[in-house]
């Protein structure tokens, strides 16, 4: 039974976060609601006893992903207040698709239960094991990933190194001095 | 139990006679909120005593003494510091974002405090015995940059932001290097949770111990352990995000009264609780340094031990000049990631060179050429010396 | 090598923690108020009026020309001359101040008034722990309190008033030689002028 508490308010807290983001009209305000979100999946994640998914969740979403997406704010100028306020001009056909996705979850959820209540004892999921599954049945994956953010590092210094000097402006430079 | 096993385990002893008092099925919460109170009775303590000792130590330092005038010494010093800030006026600005300036101190602390549970302060004294404890501490310390930022933004002033902005960079950067530093030490345990890390350290061969630091991975891993926490909880020299000559106070400039002690408040418990880390990963956590010391309680090393680690931090600070944003990424990213990467290297080929004075060798000699070489090419491009002015005709 | 430098100054601030427990010279911290450094000779704060002797406002030096009230940058002095004279160090009569007020908050410690006081009269005092409570009325100090002695003087600069004493003595000197030739002149004239009366007096009479 407190188990089942401490679900509800977990689950309402992360309800909560995400509503807060998408209806806010401070940009900042929505990032850091986005932040309790994924503050609330890594408590959901705990409570069933996944303590690496946990853990990770917190330094990976709350630790880098929230940051990149405040200095993505910050740094594109997005956070004044919008002047106006109002619905977009295609709000219903928004609500339409939006409930009709969620209807499909709803569906891919209910309809997977009643199949797959575990009886037995749920499998240790220690970081060993998982560590273990990575080096050996999933590491065209791990390795694949691995490249995947190398490059993106590599992009990313890449777009913000600044312009080399060009030869004529180095011509430009020998002849005023 | 012998009297130096009961003198060892003294406050679990009274953990379990005082949660004798409630019925069984309370008794672990009750266990649990004792030791949540020793925890916050502690470590704020040492704070308090951390902040008189810096300041009486640095005057040293500077030829001057510190506070003397309020109590013997000056030991009083941080009992008046609390009412000062307590008593003060706390302004919020106008246009400030009056929820985020009011929760930014508020995340910090909860989130420094909840770094405290994984460590173990002594032999079965450890708040939450947990698996992935590692990765727990580190995922906290990263919600502890978020707090930052929220404190710069919401004040609305350029100055608090720049800071926030440079203080979030130089947290992230040197997170990396921190997270591999530590993980050779899990390497060699095998383990996440801290507290099998320290029973790991907890043997001798004669009276030495086997501290991971005595090792040439151990040694080199401490070491930019400690640079990169120094950076992590933006202590000197790598202040510049609280730079009080460049910055005001930097994110924390709108702050004052009793949310400007917090944050001071969180600033230090982050230090002493990656201190704590970096002692329970390197120096043996609450093991006795010579196998003859064992009869002194276990929770006396870990103190002393802090306390060592805390006198180090204030020497470094009382030396060092401050680094700038670029030279600190430059440091972080050229210098720490590489050598972090080689240790990583080195660590298993210690595992697999097997028992022999040939893996310390291999191994030291590896890690001494690398940093001799990095050292002397990062440096090659830079004419460091007297500054030479060159003055307009 | 990389880190050289670092662990050269970690010895440095090491050899400084160490030795301010033992040598003076690592901690040079004065605890004030308890130990003092004595001020060095050309300390200056606020002015004084030198007196002679042991009566302060018998001996007063100064003669209330008002050089200084004209001569201050920010005018901080105020003068009333007295109804009468009295006797200055060479014997001369002069008259002398019958109010001397000195406004120490808007004093500037300039040392115009000495430089330009041509009887030694006011000097600097090296005084500066002078808070009052009385914002305006205690820091405006009158005749009584602005007077301090010759040996006061002495004390607090001493090379200082040596010289102005033996200037002051070598004027006294001077002023009495000339006096004493000044009545030996009018003794002499005052000699020969009676004879010739006498000599004709004496003639009609012989």
């Amino acid at each position: 039974m407190i188990v089942g508490i401490a679900f509800l308010l977990i689950a309402a807290l992360t309800i909560a976060g995400a509503v807060a983001a998408a209806v806010l009209r401070n940009l900042v305000h929505c990032a850091l609601s986005l932040t309790v979100t994924f503050a609330g999946l890594a408590l959901l994640y705990l409570q069933l006893d996944a303590q690496f998914a946990g853990f990770a969740q917190i330094l990976v979403y709350i630790g880098a992903v929230a940051i990149l997406v405040v200095f993505a704010i910050l740094l594109t100028r997005g956070a004044g207040i919008p002047e106006y306020r109002g619905f977009s001009s295609g709000w219903l056909l928004g609500l339409v698709i939006a409930a009709a996705t969620f209807a499909l979850l709803a569906w891919a959820v209910i309809k997977s239960l009643p199949a797959q209540v575990a009886t037995g004892a749920a499998p240790a999921a220690t970081v060993q094991s998982i560590g273990a599954a990575l080096m050996s049945s999933y590491v065209l994956p791990l390795e694949i990933v691995a490249v995947l953010l190398t490059v993106a590092l590599i992009g990313a210094v890449i777009v913000a190194m600044p312009e080399s000097t060009t030869p004529q402006s180095k011509a430009e430079d020998g002849g005023g001095r | 139990m012998s009297l130096t096993a009961k003198l060892d385990q003294i406050f679990v002893l009274l953990q379990h006679w005082i949660s004798g008092f409630f019925p069984l099925w309370l008794q672990p919460a009750v266990g649990t909120i004792l030791a949540v109170i020793a925890i916050v009775a502690t470590f704020p303590g040492i704070f308090a005593v951390t902040t008189v000792l810096e300041r009486k130590g640095l005057g040293r330092m500077q030829n001057r003494l510190g506070p003397n005038r309020v109590g013997p010494l000056g030991l009083l010093q941080p009992v008046a510091d609390g009412i000062k800030s307590l008593t003060k006026e706390d302004i919020v600005p106008a246009s400030a974002d009056a929820v985020v300036h009011f929760l930014a101190p508020v995340v910090l602390v909860a989130a420094i405090f909840l770094g405290f549970a994984v460590l173990p302060v002594g032999r079965n004294m450890v708040l939450m015995n947990m698996d992935a404890g590692l990765l727990f501490f580190f995922a906290i310390g990263a919600s502890t940059e978020l707090s930052i930022f929220m404190a710069g933004w919401s004040s609305r002033n350029k100055y608090s932001l720049l800071g926030a902005m440079r203080a979030v960079a130089q947290m992230i950067s040197y997170e990396v290097p921190l997270l591999l530093s530590s993980v050779v030490a899990v390497m060699m345990t095998g383990s996440l949770s801290t507290v099998k890390i320290v029973e790991a350290q907890s043997g001798f061969t004669g009276i030495f111990p086997h501290w991971y630091v005595f090792t040439p991975w151990g040694f080199a891993g401490f070491v930019l352990f400690v640079i990169a926490a120094l950076a992590e909880t933006n202590r000197s020299p790598f202040d510049l995000p609280e730079g009080e000559s460049e910055l005001v106070a930097g994110y924390f400039t709108e702050y004052s009264g009793f949310k400007f002690a917090l944050f001071f408040l969180g600033e230090y418990l982050g230090m002493l609780s990656i201190a704590g880390f970096g002692i329970t990963l390197f120096l043996g956590g609450w093991g006795a340094p010579f196998s003859f010391l064992g009869f002194v309680p276990s929770w006396g090393w870990f103190f002393v031990k802090l306390f060592g680690a805390i006198a180090f931090f204030i020497w470094l600070r009382g030396t060092l000049p401050r680094l700038r944003q670029d030279q600190l990424m430059n440091f972080a990213w050229k210098f720490m990631l590489p050598m972090t990467l080689l240790n990583l290297l080195v660590a298993g080929a210690w595992r697999f060179l097997g028992e022999g004075w040939s893996r310390w060798v291999v191994c030291s000699a590896v890690l001494l050429l690398a940093y001799v070489l990095l050292g002397r090419v990062l440096m090659r491009k830079q004419n460091l010396g007297p500054r030479s002015y060159r003055y307009a005709d | 090598m990389l880190g050289e430098g670092m662990l050269k100054g970690l010895a440095e601030t090491a050899k400084n923690f160490a030795g301010s427990f033992v040598s003076k010279e690592r901690l040079t911290t004065v605890q004030y108020p308890e130990e003092r450094i004595a001020p060095i000779e050309n300390t200056r704060d606020f002015p004084f009026l030198v007196y002679d002797g042991d009566d302060a406002m018998a001996g007063l030096r100064c003669v209330a020309c008002q050089i200084c009230e004209k001569e201050c940058p920010p005018k901080c002095i105020y003068i009333v001359k007295s109804t009468d004279k009295k006797p200055d160090f060479v014997g001369k009569m002069q008259i002398y101040p019958a109010r001397f007020d000195i406004d120490i908050s808007v004093c500037m410690s300039c040392q115009i008034c000495v430089e330009v006081c041509p009887f030694e009269a006011i000097k600097m005092d090296t005084e500066f722990e002078l808070s009052t409570t009385d914002r305006f009325g205690g820091l405006l100090y009158d005749r009584e309190q602005l007077s301090r002695s010759n040996e006061h003087y002495h004390k607090i600069h001493p090379t200082e008033a040596a010289e102005v004493d033996a200037r002051l003595a070598e004027e006294k000197a001077k002023a009495e030689a000339k006096a004493k030739a000044a009545a030996e002149a009018a003794a002499a004239k005052a000699a020969a002028a009676p004879a010739p009366k006498e000599a004709p007096a004496k003639e009609p009479g012989a």
